[in-house]
């Protein structure tokens, strides 16, 4: 077994020094009736490294790649370049194979990454403080909401009809789980939604997303200053990182808590996971955050180093009393997260943005030509929603046989809607090309 | 400490540059930027309609610009003030260090399964889908449970998964039960998640052996307790020898038995939890199934419930009918689900490598595994019992338990302890965890290290404690030299957190 040092004659030794006979003596703590008496025979035996190459690379052969054809999905993951440094870097050992900063004097690689990751998150969300990162951006909107419950001690969510379904799901089953309440407001294509009428003194938080779940965006200064008077939290939520590098922040618009997914930003789709939740918030809030914080400090010799911090909100801590119950969270994609935007820097982000939003803006333009279809979008950043004469799903089916992955059907996210189920959520990135679009529309116009 | 920063060894010398030789200094990346500088090329930007209304950003992000070879070496740089498995023996007790295979790592890399969208339709995602089925198969063949969770994003993510099951299982029957009993050696996660679904939490005692004190917790035990939350083997490295009857008990009282099982991997291959009692498990694919802990995450904690709980798993899950896989992701086609607990379908790219992890071991070579592990943490006990001061008596499971009685007297800590252990070039054990003993010293080796390994780590160890005991205080006091950093002022850090690099701030 290639990954087992022991030898035999190691064992017998080892097994001397204990002064036991043999390895199952050691399991005598075990009730007997719980010891099986060899391998599990419904288990096959080990294989070979490309034996195992060989059956999941079959599996993964059965799967249709978005590289392999033109791809235009997006509502919630988006398929943007990773560069290669940024791979190769995440496979160093240090920093792949290194188990949380507990030791700080020989973590400092991990320490210091996690310090920049939150300097870049504060400043892409335009937001005072934020921490090590949270799972994705569903679970870090959930936690956002139970922190903004416990500022303001009132157990109310409020939750736009804009907020993407997962992540509103998300926040019900926590509500369902733990005891609030949340009051969700129905997905809807007109571009008002009445949501500061519904604010009122029970309300912890208000969770609102942007670019919305169909791509639009807001400008929620007014909301935020609703918000303030009312004495709620603004939480606003950001699924498509790549957009902060072209609109304007949260943050600008007075949102006390910031959360995103980060997986646009150095992350693979990955079949939706993992991925890496953004977290910021408000300074006078910090203690009230879920989660790692990295901070500076000095260390014996007066040198600058970092440490986590502020860990008496933790749950190895505090225990019972903690803010959130996270330990794990999604250290190497905020790493990638971090090495990519460093990459970008200020000029690549804002012209990858840029880039996106071109050929978004491009395409929504070529669609809106094809008779019998309407780009309900006024306003978008790299992903808009599409009104088809038919069923949605129906095209998504028929072109997947092109193949194409022609955009996601609003109703595999919400079934059973009428009013959504001709709707096709359509998103652009920098790796889409023209051509691509002029056959989807090409096709389009043949089937409508 | 010393807390002026005054320096405490000489620091430059003769260098010329400022970089102390080959000494680990290296800048923020914030601190390295020029404007001009992008470490991207990308195609000139069509012309276009702007559709913004008027939420152009205004003003700089304030992100600095370097070119490839600066991120590189930056990152390069920063990587080599870490310690690692690769690099070295990291028995961190309760976090199961072992070697992480680069096999699992190709293949999580493969396009046909990194490239793929989570909302493609299912027909384009047939591999994808039977490879979270396979895993979920193995998984429930070896703990013998008949459904897994699979979802969740890591160890207290399953806990609350798996506890929100419990829950709801209680109120299908029209119960509301308030206690949780946890033992004082419990896992942080444990006492947090009970406390977030709104349970009270209820410490049990240990007893002398190190495991839960049966007559305390049968006193607690009653109509009001939802659940026992019971690590096994627990967070003494003890197998708790009473399991089946604590189950039994808990069962007998209409409430459910929780296994945290952060520490599957003593027992892996070789016995299985459903055969203990268990209601609900989560599995750590990061800790047992040795997906690279990536210094802090990203992790997975699939969650094994039995049949009574399964019907309140959490959305989606993969079914299998004579089309082919497909999801179910949807409250109306699983009316008594507990619901979504994050986006999209679970950690796809952790489930790679734990398959791939499986598959390379078979059946035949986890049962090696939990064996090896299990030998390696009792050689370690057998090899140091005599000069420190193991905490219970062997055998002990996959992790050795000791405590800071050897140091009494002496003035040196078990945190003193750890850090000289660093200057020997090893990561030191878990300290100050589990909290029912004074001083602790978790040590986990795993069944990746060599005999060769491990005789130069007891060696080290025996050293050590000689040295406590013999006087020699400031080897401990001064620790550690050899880092790139040396002890850190966590007070400061804590008293006036700086959280980000801002303008003009002092280096």
């Amino acid at each position: 077994m290639r990954y087992l040092p022991l030898t035999d004659a190691d064992r017998r030794l080892m097994l001397e020094r204990i002064g036991v006979n043999s390895v199952d003596d050691l399991f005598v703590d075990v009730p007997a009736s719980a010891r099986l008496p060899g391998p599990l025979p419904t288990l096959p035996k080990h294989l070979a490294e490309f034996e195992v190459e060989r059956i999941i690379g079959g599996l993964a052969a059965k799967n249709l790649s978005a590289g392999a054809c033109p791809s235009f999905l997006g509502a919630g993951a988006y398929r943007h370049h990773v560069p290669a440094s940024v791979d190769q870097l995440l496979l160093r050992g240090e920093f792949l194979t290194s188990y949380t900063p507990y030791q700080p004097e020989v973590s400092q690689g991990t320490l210091q990454s996690l310090f920049e990751f939150q300097t870049q998150v504060a400043l892409l969300t335009g937001m005072e403080v934020a921490n090590a990162s949270m799972y994705d951006g569903a679970t870090a909107c959930a936690e956002a909401v139970m922190m903004a419950n416990r500022i303001t001690r009132r157990g109310n969510a409020l939750v736009s009809g804009g907020l993407h379904p997962h992540y509103r799901e998300v926040i019900q089953t926590m509500a369902d789980s733990t005891g609030f309440a949340v009051q969700a407001l129905p997905p809807t294509i007109s571009p008002v939604e009445e949501i500061a009428e519904n604010i009122d003194q029970e309300t912890a938080c208000v969770v609102v997303q942007n670019p919305d779940f169909f791509g639009r965006l807001h400008d929620f200064s007014a909301l935020a200053e609703i918000c303030q008077s009312n004495g709620a939290l603004l939480v606003v939520v950001v699924t498509e990182v790549v957009s902060l590098g072209l609109i304007k922040p949260p943050g600008a618009m007075g949102a006390d808590i910031v959360v995103a997914e980060g997986q646009g930003i150095g992350n693979a789709l990955g079949f939706g996971g993992p991925h890496v939740g953004l977290f910021a918030c408000k300074e006078k809030y910090v203690r009230q955050m879920p989660g790692r914080l990295c901070g500076q400090t000095v260390d014996a010799d007066g040198r600058r180093g970092y440490v986590l911090t502020l860990s008496t909100r933790e749950q190895h801590i505090r225990r019972e009393k903690a803010t959130s119950n996270i330990c794990t969270n999604s250290g190497l994609c905020a790493l990638a997260f971090t090495i990519h935007l460093s990459l970008l820097g200020e000029e690549g982000l804002t012209r990858l943005a840029e880039l996106n939003h071109a050929m978004a803006s491009t395409f929504a333009d070529m669609i809106a030509q094809v008779p019998g279809c309407r780009v309900l979008n006024e306003s978008f950043f790299n992903e808009f929603t599409v009104e088809l004469p038919f069923p949605a799903a129906a095209l998504v089916d028929k072109m997947a046989k092109v193949p194409i992955l022609a955009g996601v059907p609003a109703s595999r996210l919400y079934p059973d809607n009428p009013e959504l189920e001709n709707l096709l959520l359509v998103a652009v990135t920098e790796l889409n090309q023209i051509q691509e679009m002029e056959t989807f529309v090409q096709l389009l116009k043949v089937w409508l | 400490m010393n807390q002026q920063g005054r320096p405490t060894r000489p620091t430059g010398g003769n260098a010329i540059s400022t970089q102390n030789g080959h000494g680990m200094a290296e800048p923020l990346i914030f601190e390295q930027g020029q404007e001009e500088r992008c470490g991207v090329d990308l195609p000139p930007i069509p012309k276009f309609r702007e559709r913004l209304s008027g939420l152009r950003r205004e003003g700089a992000i304030g992100l600095p610009g370097l070119s490839e070879p600066q991120v590189v070496r930056h990152y390069t740089r920063l990587s080599q003030m870490n310690f690692s498995i690769d690099g070295n023996f990291y028995p961190l007790g309760s976090c199961t260090m072992k070697h992480n295979p680069r096999l699992n790592e190709k293949l999580a890399r493969l396009p046909g399964l990194a490239d793929l969208h989570p909302l493609q339709p299912v027909s384009t995602v047939q591999g994808a889908l039977e490879l979270i089925d396979l895993l979920a198969y193995w998984l429930k063949t070896l703990t013998g449970m008949p459904a897994v969770a699979m979802p969740q994003a890591a160890g207290a993510h399953g806990e609350f998964c798996g506890m929100a099951a419990i829950k709801a299982a209680l109120a299908a029957r029209g119960e509301t039960r308030t206690k949780v009993l946890a033992p004082e050696s419990a896992h942080g996660t444990n006492p947090a998640t009970a406390a977030a679904l709104g349970f009270v939490v209820e410490t049990l005692p240990a007893n002398a052996e190190g495991r839960v004190d049966l007559d305390v917790f049968k006193a607690k035990l009653g109509p009001d307790v939802a659940a026992i939350m019971l690590t096994n083997p627990n967070t003494c490295g003890l197998f708790e020898r009473d399991m089946i009857e604590i189950a039994e008990a808990v069962h007998a009282v209409g409430a459910y038995f929780y296994c945290d099982g952060a520490n599957f991997n003593a027992i892996v291959g070789r016995i299985r939890p459903a055969d203990l009692g268990v209601d609900a498990m989560h599995i750590n694919l990061h800790k047992t199934f040795s997906t690279p802990h990536g210094g802090g995450g990203p992790g997975a904690g699939p969650v094994v419930l039995s049949e009574e709980l399964a019907r309140f798993a959490p959305l989606p899950y993969v079914v299998r009918d004579d089309k082919g896989f497909s999801l179910v992701e949807h409250a109306k086609d699983a009316k008594e689900s507990i619901g979504r607990l994050k986006g999209f379908h679970g950690q796809m790219g952790m489930f790679i490598r734990a398959l791939a992890y499986m598959l390379s071991h078979g059946a035949d070579g986890l049962w090696q595994v939990s064996g090896d592990a299990v030998l390696n943490a009792n050689y370690i006990l057998a090899s140091l019992k005599d000069v420190m001061t193991a905490s219970y008596a062997g055998p002990c499971m996959h992790e050795a338990l000791f405590d800071d009685r050897f140091l009494k007297d002496t003035g040196v800590t078990t945190l003193d302890f750890a850090k000289a252990l660093l200057d020997e070039g090893f990561h030191p054990m878990t300290m100050y965890f589990p909290l029912v003993v004074h001083g602790a010293m978790l040590i986990e080796p795993t069944e990746t290290e060599s005999r060769e390994t491990l005789d130069g780590f007891i060696a080290v160890m025996r050293n050590l404690a000689e040295q406590a005991q013999s006087g020699n205080v400031e080897l401990f006091h001064e620790a550690p030299r050899q880092t790139p950093l040396r002890r850190l002022d966590e007070t400061l850090a804590a008293r006036r957190p700086v959280l980000k690099w801002t303008k003009g701030q002092p280096k």
